[in-house]
């Protein structure tokens, strides 16, 4: 049986005035991918920046047992969390190489270079625009970029935002099919906040539906998959 | 030729002057010296810029605070005046990081508009606090560079100052873009500028960063400003002038180019030189510079070799 890996308990997040999570519980077993569904403004968005201390959060998450509420989002980091973030989660002025040299930031060993040699024979089209500026990459090449850029930490726990958006569809699995990969042969544990709810519960083996803030359903991405409510409402049919 | 003889009497140009070769070279190499230094102060405008996207008009305070520094440690307490440069550059960096810490850091990086106006009222505060201690009266602050020209046509000289002041503007922008392009450090400070939320998620500490950049820009001024004083004579309001045309370099140049930085100051120390010669225009440098300015904004926002921003959706 594999072990809890992120255990959130209690999260609350808010912009200002706005209470946007109202104290929700989930976790994430180690080695395995996670899934949150919800409606637009349902906070799958700043569950995953609440996350990396991104918003102003109460609550605790721990992480391989280890408290992470009250460190920056740059300690965080440095515990191995690696959060690719909706749209633009690339450096626009600087080089694809050069983005993939950021995502190791704050690495200190000596494998970075071969890191990034891997990652342009994951995706080719990076290698060969290894110098241009990442801002002058289509949508779904940037898209790769940010999520070799994340990967670049060698992440423990991988965040994704919406990583399907504004991808075309043949783009999008074979996306989807990359990260699986990455998931069998790293075991990074993941978690993704998706709107492609058919495509993320069939790669994911948790999943969850936030609703207005807390957390409406939660278990096996399969039986989640069956359910009724879920089925009429994510995935359309 | 009646037109071109009234053009030529409002203006007082004398054919005289510009049939005069040695006087074009003469001015060529004026220019060419006060360019230097308008480039070196409009290199640190740019780094602040690039890496906040605002310009920073405190900027110019920190570096008559750094000259005012350098004046103390030659003049008064006898350091050779190279020696004392480098001695102001680090404490205007030290001073600079203690600003950018107490007054810079408490507001969200991303907001421009307050950044602006806090970095307005520290040139005022620094300005009168400078005015205030060492007084308004004005001093000589002496060159780094040894007296004399080793080349000389008539009037014409080019001077060890003139060398000296190219030589250094060439040698900070070598060594920038030794720093960011090839160090961590750099690094980071370019990904700050690119994407301040991305910069936060591969781990990078925003705000030491930034704090890194005022620093740097503050010895760079420091620099510019220790060029520049030599020509005319140390008093509060002197970097002042100096920033006006600084600023006319960097806009010239694209406020986020180092060689462009350095391209717009020898322009605009030409342009200066050789209009207010041949114009006999004296009274209108500064307005050369703001004409500079405006000239570009109408006609290429983006400056020579500013980067339009490339991004595909």
């Amino acid at each position: 049986m594999s072990s809890t890996y992120l255990e959130v308990r209690g999260l609350k997040a808010a912009y200002g005035d706005i209470q946007v999570l109202h104290g929700i519980d989930f976790s994430v077993d180690e080695g395995q991918i996670a899934v949150i569904l919800g409606a637009n403004g349902a906070g799958k968005t700043t569950t995953l920046r609440a996350l990396c201390a991104m918003v102003s959060t109460e609550g605790s998450v721990r992480l391989g047992g280890e408290e992470l509420a009250g460190q920056s989002t740059a300690d965080i980091v440095r515990r191995g969390v690696a959060h690719v973030p909706q749209g633009r989660g690339t450096f626009p002025d600087l080089s694809v190489e050069e983005n993939l040299m950021a995502g190791a930031f704050v690495r200190t060993d000596a494998d970075v270079r071969a890191d990034i040699e891997q990652w342009y024979e994951t995706f080719p089209v990076l290698g060969e625009r290894r110098t241009q500026t990442a801002g002058s990459l289509s949508g779904g090449e940037q898209q790769m970029l940010a999520i070799a850029r994340a990967l670049m930490l060698r992440p423990s726990l991988l965040l994704l935002d919406e990583p399907s958006l504004g991808l075309a569809p043949m783009i999008t699995r074979a996306l989807f099919e990359q990260l699986t990969a990455i998931n069998e042969e790293a075991g990074t544990t993941m978690l993704v906040v998706e709107q492609n709810a058919a495509l993320a519960l069939g790669v994911a083996n948790q999943a969850y539906v936030l609703e207005a803030g807390e957390m409406a359903l939660s278990g096996p991405a399969d039986e989640l998959a069956a359910d009724d409510n879920v089925r009429r409402a994510y995935l359309g049919y | 030729m009646v037109v071109l003889a009234s053009v030529l009497g409002v203006f007082d140009i004398s054919l005289d002057k510009l049939s005069n070769g040695e006087l074009w070279l003469a001015q060529f190499f004026r220019g060419l010296s006060d360019g230097a230094t308008y480039a070196s102060v409009a290199l640190a405008l740019v780094m602040i810029y690039k890496s906040t996207g605002f310009i920073n008009f405190a900027q110019g305070s920190l570096a008559l605070l750094g000259v005012y520094l350098a004046y103390i440690f030659s003049v008064e307490q006898g350091l050779p005046v190279a020696l004392a440069v480098v001695c102001a550059m680090v404490a205007s960096s030290a001073v600079a990081m203690f600003v950018e810490r107490v007054f810079i850091r408490p507001f969200p990086p991303d907001h421009v508009l307050p950044l602006v106006i806090v970095t307005l009222g520290l040139l005022l505060i620094i300005d009168s606090a400078v005015g205030i201690v060492w007084g308004f009266r004005t001093r000589s602050l002496p060159s780094m560079f040894p007296s004399g020209a080793p080349i000389e046509w008539g009037i014409a000289q080019l001077t060890w100052r003139t060398i000296g002041n190219l030589g250094t503007v060439f040698a900070v922008v070598g060594l920038l873009y030794l720093l960011l392009s090839r160090t961590k450090v750099g690094l980071a400070f370019r990904a700050v500028s690119s994407n301040l939320e991305s910069a936060r998620l591969v781990g990078i500490r925003v705000g030491p960063t930034l704090g890194f950049g005022w620093a740097l820009a503050a010895a760079i001024g420091t620099l510019g400003g220790a060029l520049v004083v030599p020509d005319l004579l140390l008093e509060p309001s002197i970097m002042l002038r100096v920033l006006i045309f600084s600023l006319a370099a960097a806009a010239l140049g694209g406020l986020d180019s180092m060689v462009g930085a350095v391209i717009g100051g020898l322009v605009v120390g030409l342009a200066r030189n050789l209009l207010v010669t041949f114009l006999d225009l004296s009274e209108l440098a500064l307005a050369t510079a703001v004409a500079v300015i405006l000239v570009v904004l109408l006609v290429r926002p983006t400056g020579l070799f500013g980067s339009t921003r490339v991004e595909r959706v």
